[in-house]
């Protein structure tokens, strides 16, 4: 990158400097115009100058200029005005002037505004690029924090300058030379003692901003430090708890911001001298003015006049000298700014953009071999990982890498996949030199999975087809508004040197994976997931959550088909206790009251959970159907009950996942409630009150809790209740709330509660197992397992796929290596989390599935377990950093070397 | 229908809880499951991992182990008994299969919940070593008995 922000910002906006300083020297014209003209009002028609003699007329808006040779040439011969109506003609050319200007300012300012953000804009891309195409090694280096604190907030007050890098010093300076030029016009002697304390303002200052710009470079880094050792903290937060070293982390940062604060505090000290300083001399000048020339007008060498039009001169010059002076500052300023980033940015051995170059044609098949000539690598202490290793991996073999611990085999895998660069010697493939070809072959026709897996934000299904998204693959079709706002989009994006793919392309390469479209695609990644033992993770995902009622349409449609054969084959089984329908007229054992009262699931905040107790109108309800009071009790008993259980536990007691009605927290807060209400009628106790401890009541189950509060009276209070809080329920409570209907689905409730349309018995032993057991049979005869994986698939990941579990998350990136229907599959131990025996079940089940359909990829195979090594055409052994033994499992276990003393 | 209040009463005729504070039975049961079987249902095999330990409420329940012959039972549970506590107090497999011989109901005690409850309360700790050490001393007696007689 250009290390001189003035020529990078010239490079690209040349034209528009040019551009904004024409338009700025134009908008001299009417600026200037506006300071004569108040002169023209006094003296002509407000103090009658030319119009002595009563209806005397003076031309107005007369146009034409002189020539020479041809002399006076009239273009209009203007309008001879009264004087009355010269003041109005004149005021209202005033008035004219003052919009006119504010146009100006107004063009001025968003055009220079608009420069600076597209240059930022260009300037951010280009940081991310170059983000994009660092060497591999570069990563050990530098924290994701401070990369985006760079890109986001380093930046940030470049854009705010550049509109001004040019524009400003020009016309400032014109105008303090103007002034300056103006004053020595006056007097020659007084005008070279102005000149002077310019020359010092212009010396000194920048000077002793020296020191102001690398306080302000240090401010930089350590806030940018700071923000790595945050990010860093929230990485490691686990770490932190574990090794309980919170307080090590708070004294860094308190140390941190002690420093920081030290660097802005000397920053403002500074600075405020500066300024001081700069005042002081920019107030010298008159008095200089005064002492010496009014000394020189005492002795009569000067005359008064010449003085005063020299005084009055010079308050025209502070004022654009201050302004060019801060200007100056922000150049600094930024140039540092600029400059610090740039250094972290340019690094050597940037990847060539041509590697990265978009390619919109298909790339075939790699038809040479994969070698390794020669090579060594070493890691960032430049220790040697690999040693010389001269390998080969042929088109469709199979091969497997055993190697004992630093044995070097993983930096081979990784260098394979050009995540880790040579020290010496070259990778090939055919001839070929691997790091120069376009990742669009490589990343298209190898693939990687290792242990060190990397998830982003988003559904599973994208981050399963994030391996298929090289380039958009169709063009779409804007309409209307739509169109105008992509044209301007591009046209946008094309002005600040931004690409301008569009996202909403389908970047999918469907026939990558062996499909044709959108639709066919489920049958490939159903065989895949099934491969890497992930379908029935994803499927009970699936049943957690609740589905799309538009994507899932089959489901929503054949819900009842599902309830029915649900309810038979537990019948079958003779275990129709183990759910205990939903029935419109009936009060269910097994669910809470809560859930019997509503009998449905809140779509909106003014039902859901706490705040029922609150809303007026269920309120209503209870009290007309005799229920309040009795709830109410219930909640006192519930609150008794739950504080003498668990008062005496620790607020993070795991105990507490166990009472539903209240947590930790709300403990003591209801202990006094209980104290204050215990004995009290219930007429007097306030409305708030009564909310907090029926609410306890709507939590109870039964059979679960075992309390004895639930008699059929009740369980039939509770049923008429929920009729006619449906009889009357107002308007605005219509949308919060979705009832439960035996021939519907139920939008706002899971999969799984939609399917049980129940709740499973509380006594039975295992229940939620064997239900889950028997629903996922039931999916597959039903032809609905796929849609109901496609809603597990719609779960969202979060953030680095934190939501998943480690085992999964390593599944989800061999699943997605398999996908792509690479000729070379590398896998680089990428069960890691997982137990010997499911790594073991899924290397097979991936060996077969990358073969399916005909197909015969090279893969390549670092082993956490050297006993699967018979599954491969050939075994290479690694140890140290070298190839010590390469061969078929046979030959290698007759050898007695190194393989067989790591198999036993 | 059995209330939680009954239950404690029920965990107070065991003999490992006897001396235990009838507030912390409650606890222990209200954290445990009530689960109830038919007939034949198998509450747990041998060679399983142990989990949980289960205290008769009502009905009966049938020890049996594997032999060369097939099972054979080896004892009845009845109620207010406890079974499957060595399991959750020490990591072995199930020495038995515990089969109910009619409806049977009982409170599963899951091992993490028993285990943070003798972390949390020594003194239910101290009445449960009570307890095991008196039945140690009573094996140790037998054996030494028998070998006496042997001799």
């Amino acid at each position: 990158m250009e290390a001189s922000l003035a020529r990078y910002i010239w490079t690209h906006t040349w034209k528009h400097q040019l551009w904004i300083l024409m338009i700025v020297g134009l908008s001299m014209i009417p600026y200037f115009m506006s300071f004569d003209l108040p002169k023209l009002i006094v003296n002509g028609p407000i103090q009658g100058d030319g119009f002595e003699s009563p209806g005397a007329t003076k031309t107005f808006m007369e146009l034409g200029f002189n020539l020479p040779f041809i002399g006076h040439v009239q273009l209009f011969s203007g309008f001879q005005l009264e004087r009355e109506q010269t003041l109005f003609a004149l005021s209202l050319v005033f008035l004219l002037l003052v919009v006119i200007n504010g146009l100006f300012k107004f063009y001025i300012n968003t055009y220079k505004g608009r420069l600076g953000e597209r240059m930022l804009r260009r300037i951010r891309f280009e940081l991310v690029d170059r983000v994009l195409r660092f060497p591999p090694f570069q990563f050990r280096r530098v924290k994701s924090a401070e990369v985006a604190t760079m890109v986001k907030d380093e930046v940030e007050p470049l854009g705010g300058f550049i509109g001004d890098a040019f524009v400003q010093p020009a016309l400032l300076g014109g105008q303090a030379l103007t002034a300056l030029v103006f004053i020595i016009i006056q007097n020659f002697w007084l005008g070279l003692i102005a000149a002077a304390i310019v020359g010092v303002q212009l010396v000194l200052i920048p000077r002793m901003r020296r020191r102001l710009i690398r306080l302000g470079r240090e401010r930089q880094l350590t806030a940018r430090e700071l923000s790595g050792r945050v990010g860093e903290i929230v990485d490691g937060i686990g770490t932190i708890h574990v090794h309980d070293t919170s307080n090590y982390e708070r004294a860094d940062i308190a140390s941190r911001l002690g420093r920081i604060f030290k660097i802005r505090y000397d920053l403002y000290q500074w600075k405020f001298l500066v300024k001081f300083i700069n005042n002081f001399l920019a107030q010298v000048t008159p008095f200089l003015f005064y002492l010496i020339g009014g000394y020189l007008a005492l002795r009569g060498r000067l005359d008064v006049g010449q003085l005063v039009a020299v005084i009055a001169a010079y308050k025209d010059l502070p004022g654009p000298m201050k302004e060019l002076i801060d200007w100056d500052q922000a150049r600094q300023d930024v140039q540092v700014k600029y400059a610090q980033v740039v250094e972290q940015f340019s690094i050597d051995r940037l990847v060539d953009p041509k590697v990265q170059a978009i390619n919109l044609e298909p790339v075939g098949p790699l038809t040479g071999p994969l070698s390794a000539v020669n090579l060594s690598i070493v890691d960032d202490s430049g220790a040697t990982l690999l040693e010389r290793v001269s390998f080969q991996v042929k088109c469709g073999e199979t091969v497997a890498i055993v190697t004992t611990a630093n044995g070097g085999g993983e930096a081979l895998a990784e260098a394979f996949s050009r995540l880790n660069w040579p020290e010496n010697g070259k990778i090939t493939i055919g001839d070929a030199d691997l790091l120069e070809m376009p990742e669009a072959v490589t990343g298209r026709r190898i693939s990687y999975a290792s242990s060190d897996t990397y998830l982003s934000q988003g559904s599973l299904r994208d981050n399963l087809l994030y391996g298929l998204k090289h380039v958009p693959l169709t063009a779409v079709s804007y309409e209307g508004e739509r169109a105008k706002q992509r044209n301007w989009e591009i046209d946008e994006a094309r002005k600040a040197g931004n690409p301008d793919y569009d996202l909403n392309s389908d970047w999918v390469d469907y026939a990558a994976a062996g499909a044709t479209g959108p639709n066919d695609l489920f049958g490939v990644i159903r065989h895949i997931l099934d491969a890497v033992v992930l379908s029935r993770d994803i499927l009970d995902l699936g049943l957690r959550t609740s589905a799309d009622l538009q994507r899932h349409q089959q489901l929503v449609d054949r819900i009842v088909e599902l309830r029915e054969a649900l309810r038979n084959r537990l019948e079958e089984k003779g275990l129709t206790g183990l759910v205990v329908s939903f029935e419109p007229g009936a009060y269910n054992r097994e669910a809470t009251i809560g859930e019997n009262l509503l009998f449905g699931a809140a779509t909106g905040p003014a039902l859901a959970d706490k705040a029922l107790a609150t809303n007026p109108y269920f309120a209503s309800v209870l009290r007309d159907q005799g229920l309040d009071q009795v709830l109410y009790g219930m909640g006192l008993e519930i609150a008794e009950q739950a504080i003498e259980l668990f008062s005496d536990l620790p607020p993070d007691h795991p105990f507490f996942q166990q009472l539903a009605f209240m947590t930790a927290e709300e403990i003591p807060a209801y202990q006094s409630l209980l104290q204050k209400l215990k004995g009290k009628p219930y007429d007097t106790v306030s409305e708030a009150d009564r909310a907090s401890m029926t609410t306890l009541s709507f939590a109870y189950i039964e059979p679960r809790h075992r309390f004895g509060l639930l008699s059929d009276d009740l369980m039939e209070k509770i049923v008429t209740a929920r009729e006619s809080f449906y009889e009357n329920l107002p308007e605005d409570l219509q949308g919060a709330i979705e009832p439960y209907d035996p021939m519907r689905y139920t939008a706002a409730a899971t999969v799984m509660d939609n399917v049980l349309f129940g709740r499973i018995g509380h006594n039975h032993p295992d229940g939620p197992e064997r239900i889950r057991a028997i629903v996922n049979e039931i999916l597959d005869e039903l032809g609905l397992y796929d849609d109901v994986l496609d809603v597990g698939l719609g779960f969202n990941v979060g953030v680095g796929g934190r939501r998943l579990t480690g085992a999964q998350r390593q599944k989800l990136d061999v699943a997605r290596a398999l996908l792509k229907r690479a000729d070379f599959l590398i896998f680089n131990r990428p069960l890691s989390a997982l137990d010997q025996r499911l790594q073991d079940q899924i290397l097979r089940n991936v060996l077969e599935e990358a073969k399916r359909g005909d197909r015969s990829p090279a893969i390549i195979w670092v082993l956490t377990n050297p006993a699967m090594a018979k599954l491969f055409d050939r075994v290479v052994v690694f140890n140290s950093g070298e190839l010590v033994e390469d061969g078929t499992h046979e030959t290698l276990l007759e050898r007695n070397g190194i393989f067989k003393g790591l198999l036993s | 229908m059995m209330l939680l209040k009954d239950e404690v009463g029920m965990l107070r005729r065991v003999p490992l809880f006897s001396g235990v504070e009838p507030a912390k039975l409650k606890l222990l049961a209200f954290t445990s499951d009530r689960v109830s079987y038919s007939p034949g249902q198998i509450l747990f095999n041998q060679g399983d991992e142990g989990d949980a330990a289960y205290v008769i409420l009502s009905g009966t329940a049938d020890i049996l182990v594997d032999s060369e012959t097939g099972q054979i039972k080896v004892a009845e549970l009845e109620p207010n008994s406890i079974v499957g506590e060595i399991a959750i107090l020490c990591d072995v497999s199930r020495t038995a299969t515990v089969r109910a011989a009619g409806q049977l109901e009982a409170l599963r005690i899951r091992k993490d919940h028993f285990l943070r409850l003798l972390k949390e309360f020594p003194e239910m700790t101290i009445e449960i070593v009570r307890v095991l050490a008196d039945r140690l001393s009573h094996t140790t007696a037998e054996l030494a008995d028998a070998r006496n007689s042997k001799h």
